[in-house]
């Protein structure tokens, strides 16, 4: 099944986006909402917390250039040694930016 | 039901607070949303319509994507199965707000999460792991985070030509670097760093051998589940948890 892009076709597009997002975005809290908490769920759930952003962050580490490697390796070091998110950001972005204009592409 | 038998009232003075918190990394937003913009046009989307979408859809690599499978015409089923595979992480997150957002009205309930995303999100589970409970970040921070993205998105569209390669500059990895230090900035323990190896290296099998977009949930549910049977032991309350945890020591 093909939408064109036509006007009415893009909007028809854009509205099909929101509702699927919107699935996700309300899906997670109303599916827990026939769970009952217990200690085990919750541990369940905060581990998962965490676990969510090093899935998102480790394979974007592998599938990137030197830069983002470096970006975040960096951000990781600055981060564990002086525990203030925005100079470990600023010095992981810098890397990033360093790394390429050296015009290093892989380690 | 009556409201005050929900015990998580929104400040507003707090909310006001968390959007400023919120907007250095909001510049940044800019800078993608002014990416996304410029791709979008590129792709045949009329400027209006590239904001139309980052207003409503508000998921930024899910439009990406999008867009790049844009053409004369758009197939209905990938479109929803890509948007959903890339957005359903919005799923875990969720889940893991929930149980500060049961004691919430369903309206505001489902309200504040109309701005979940990746950014606000992870300064809400971060402040949860150290005690606090923070759902003023998902109002207050996402409103920050969508203006910033509709305002980008604007740039883009009309002015994106002007754009440099932002790569050069590193600006594609704040989001990743501003989720680093959100993830380590968290508690740590044993059962946490199991967790996280275990989460990585799924997510990077997941990433190589299974369907494109699946990585995260994968890699998020096998480190819950390392929760799930690895309980942390309370400190005073000596369950049955902590006797199944020195038994497998």
């Amino acid at each position: 099944m093909t939408v064109e892009t036509t006007t009415t076709g893009i909007l028809a597009l854009i509205a099909v986006m929101t509702l699927v997002t919107l699935v996700t975005r309300f899906g997670g809290v109303f599916l827990m909402s026939f769970v009952t908490i217990n200690p085990r769920i919750e541990s369940f759930i905060n581990t998962m917390a965490s676990s969510v952003l090093i899935a998102i962050i480790v394979p974007m580490a592998f599938s990137g250039d030197a830069g983002s490697l470096a970006a975040l390796v960096v951000t990781a070091v600055i981060m564990l040694a002086i525990k203030k998110p925005l100079p470990a950001i600023a010095a992981g972005i810098a890397a990033a930016g360093l790394v390429r204009y050296a015009g290093i592409t892989a380690l | 039901m009556n409201v005050s038998t929900y015990s998580y009232q929104l400040q507003p003075k707090k909310v006001r607070s968390e959007f400023f918190r919120l907007l250095p990394i909001s510049l940044f937003v800019v800078a993608f949303g002014a990416a996304f913009g410029l791709a979008a046009v590129q792709k045949g989307l009329e400027p209006l319509q590239a904001i139309l979408m980052s207003t409503t859809v508000f998921a930024g690599a899910s439009q990406f994507a999008a867009v790049d499978m844009w053409g004369s015409e758009v197939s209905l089923i990938p479109l929803i199965a890509v948007v959903f595979a890339i957005n359903s992480r919005h799923l875990l997150m969720g889940a893991s707000l929930y149980p500060m957002l049961r004691d919430m009205s369903p309206g505001r309930r489902y309200g504040v999460l109309l701005f979940l995303t990746d950014a606000n999100w992870a300064v809400s589970a971060q402040d949860y792991q150290n005690g606090k409970r923070n759902l003023e970040v998902i109002l207050g921070g996402g409103l920050a985070i969508w203006i910033a993205w509709i305002i980008g998105t604007w740039l883009g569209v009309y002015f994106g030509g002007l754009l440099q390669d932002p790569q050069s500059l590193g600006l594609d990895m704040v989001l990743g670097c501003f989720l680093l230090a959100m993830a380590l900035g968290g508690k740590k323990s044993p059962r946490t760093l199991v967790a996280w190896t275990v989460a990585a290296m799924s997510s990077l099998a997941a990433w190589k051998w299974l369907p494109p977009n699946t990585h995260v949930v994968v890699g998020a549910l096998a480190g819950g589940a390392i929760g799930f049977f690895w309980l942390e032991k309370k400190p005073g309350a000596e369950d049955k948890a902590g006797a199944e945890e020195g038994a497998s020591t």
